[in-house]
């Protein structure tokens, strides 16, 4: 079974989902993308949908439990490219994915979650010089 | 009066992803626009995975139809699974029987121009709806 | 069934002549249809109401789908062409005379069973006569459907206030329809110019409902999923007291009473400021003294 591939970018991990995926693949793509961020300790996790012209409530949730176990992991997740059909669509269905960070492209995608690791880093570093 | 009809099994999950593009491209021939296809597109997901997780497997039989001047598709999903004891539950947002967000049957309900449900607890659940150019 | 069908059938030619005959008196609109082209399709629905009435006077029957599409097509072709859904329903109904002449032709020797054919072909003929009006008419409304499409398309103007600030200007009510073209507007610009902010201002909104803040509430949620950020501006104090009396949680969406605040407030989100410049020349009355 093909798998959607998972791209290193130094700390952070990219995916682009490009076709429409059955359920079981993208089950693996969450199994993958957790197991990965645990693996290389990412911290930022980018997930660009701008290919994706159908979001139904199962793809939904499979972002929300993606950012949610990123979370955990310690890792910022954002989702660049929502098309506008699929914005409308999504509202409709009454999804708006609390908790999900969003740019409209890659290059913002990346900015964003720079901003936030850097962030972290910053209060890293005021732990450690306080000690 | 329904112009051209055609059942497709919902059996897999493959066959969820394939309803979709059925759909997607029927709505294209018939020229809706973007946002109107993505939204009966999105409905048609909904409702084949309904009958694939929760109906044990079914069928969909897609319809064009027309009233007057305006042409349409017609959607039913059939399945023989353990039916919806209750309906307006199941209707109501973030009414859900297994884990996740449970949007799929009302959501769906907003996605399209008209929405009939049936079901029967122990004999089956019958979703159609319909979707005008 | 009746006399109705037998007599048709064998009289169809005498039917069809005193038909054309009959039309070419009323309103026949030569300017709109040549001679050919009308005969052919008056002499197309004879034969086709004939052959279906040989089954059931039904017209909404399976015997007429026929008959029910050729109207179809010759009601849009007329409609196109110019005619009026009165001058098509009349092409239909002025089926009647050349009927009645045959059926009292063929029955003038029974004045009972007469009435009851006439009374029958009547009531077939006015039915295809309002199954050409409906479809005329139902074309009408598709046409006006479009353009009242069409002018909420123009009258939702996006406009770009800075780079990655866009404001869209609401004037009049915002009801679901309204909104959904709002929504698209909105979106495909924000996607255009890549913008971060979008100022949605509803000074020229008269009033604000628990319906209407609710699409206001589905635009802006639809921008934010996409990555842009939203902010509400050109809320009266009128506004503000209405959405605080029905509850309407804004959640947490930026509001501004002033559209030039909420600019501000967008370009400072962004990390821009304006700057002042020695050379303004913006000051007449100093111009005007140094002259």
């Amino acid at each position: 079974m093909d798998r959607i591939p998972i791209l290193k970018m130094g700390d952070c991990l990219l995916v682009t989902i490009q076709v429409d995926m059955h359920d079981e693949l993208a089950m693996s793509l969450q199994e993958d993308l957790t197991a990965q961020i645990a693996r290389h300790a990412s911290r930022g996790v980018l997930i660009d949908i701008s290919s994706l012209e159908i979001v139904d409530s199962f793809i939904g949730r499979m972002l929300a439990n993606i950012a949610a176990m990123s979370r955990v992991l310690d890792a910022q997740t954002v989702l660049t490219g929502m098309q506008p059909a699929v914005a409308i669509t999504l509202v409709e269905l009454g999804m708006s994915l609390p908790g999900i960070k969003t740019a409209l492209n890659v290059e913002r995608g990346m900015a964003l979650l720079r901003e936030f690791m850097g962030n972290d880093a910053e209060s890293e570093e005021d732990d450690g010089s306080e000690e | 009066m329904a112009l051209k009809s055609e059942t497709f099994p919902i059996a897999t999950s493959d066959d969820v992803v394939k309803v979709r593009q059925t759909v997607r491209s029927w709505a294209t021939e018939l020229k809706f626009s973007l946002v109107d296809q993505t939204k009966f597109v999105t409905a048609t997901s909904e409702l084949a995975r309904n009958t694939l997780e929760h109906g044990g497997g079914g069928f969909m039989t897609a319809e064009i139809v027309e009233q007057g001047p305006r042409k349409g598709i017609k959607l039913i999903f059939r399945d023989d699974g353990p039916g919806i004891p209750s309906i307006e539950m199941a209707l109501k947002d973030g009414y859900t029987t297994g884990s996740g967000m449970g949007l799929g049957l009302s959501g769906s309900k907003r996605l399209v121009n008209e929405f009939d449900i049936q079901s029967e607890v122990g004999r089956g659940t019958v979703v159609t709806i319909t979707r005008w150019k | 069934m009746s006399a109705f069908q037998e007599i048709v059938r064998a009289h169809e030619k005498a039917i069809l002549s005193g038909w054309l005959n009959e039309m070419s008196t009323s309103t026949r609109r030569k300017d709109l249809i040549n001679d050919a082209d009308f005969k052919s399709q008056a002499t197309e629905l004879l034969r086709l109401v004939t052959d279906a009435s040989q089954s059931s006077s039904d017209v909404q029957s399976e015997a007429f789908s026929a008959t029910r599409t050729f109207l179809k097509e010759i009601t849009k072709a007329r409609m196109d062409m110019g005619f009026s859904p009165a001058e098509i329903s009349m092409f239909v109904l002025s089926l009647k005379q050349p009927v009645f002449k045959a059926l009292r032709d063929a029955l003038k020797d029974n004045d009972a069973e007469l009435i009851d054919e006439i009374w029958l072909s009547n009531t077939l003929i006015d039915k295809i006569g309002m199954l050409t009006v409906d479809t005329a008419v139902g074309f009408r409304e598709l046409t006006i459907a479009r353009q009242q499409e069409e002018m909420l398309e123009l009258s939702t103007p996006v406009v770009k206030l800075w780079d990655g600030v866009l404001a869209l200007p609401l004037i009049g009510t915002l009801d679901s329809a309204r909104t959904q073209v709002v929504m698209e507007s909105l979106l495909s610009a924000i996607v255009e110019t890549n913008s971060q902010v979008a100022i949605i201002d509803i000074t020229g909104v008269p009033t604000v409902d628990t319906l209407v803040a609710q699409h206001l509430i589905k635009t802006i949620t639809a921008a934010r999923l996409m990555g842009a950020d939203c902010y509400l501006s050109g809320i009266r104090p009128a506004i503000a007291q209405t959405i605080v009396h029905l509850g309407i949680d804004l959640v947490d969406i930026q509001t501004k009473a002033k559209l030039s605040d909420a600019f501000a407030l967008a370009l400072t989100r962004m990390g821009k400021t304006i700057v002042s410049t020695k050379t303004a020349t913006v000051n007449n009355s100093q111009k005007a003294k140094e002259l």
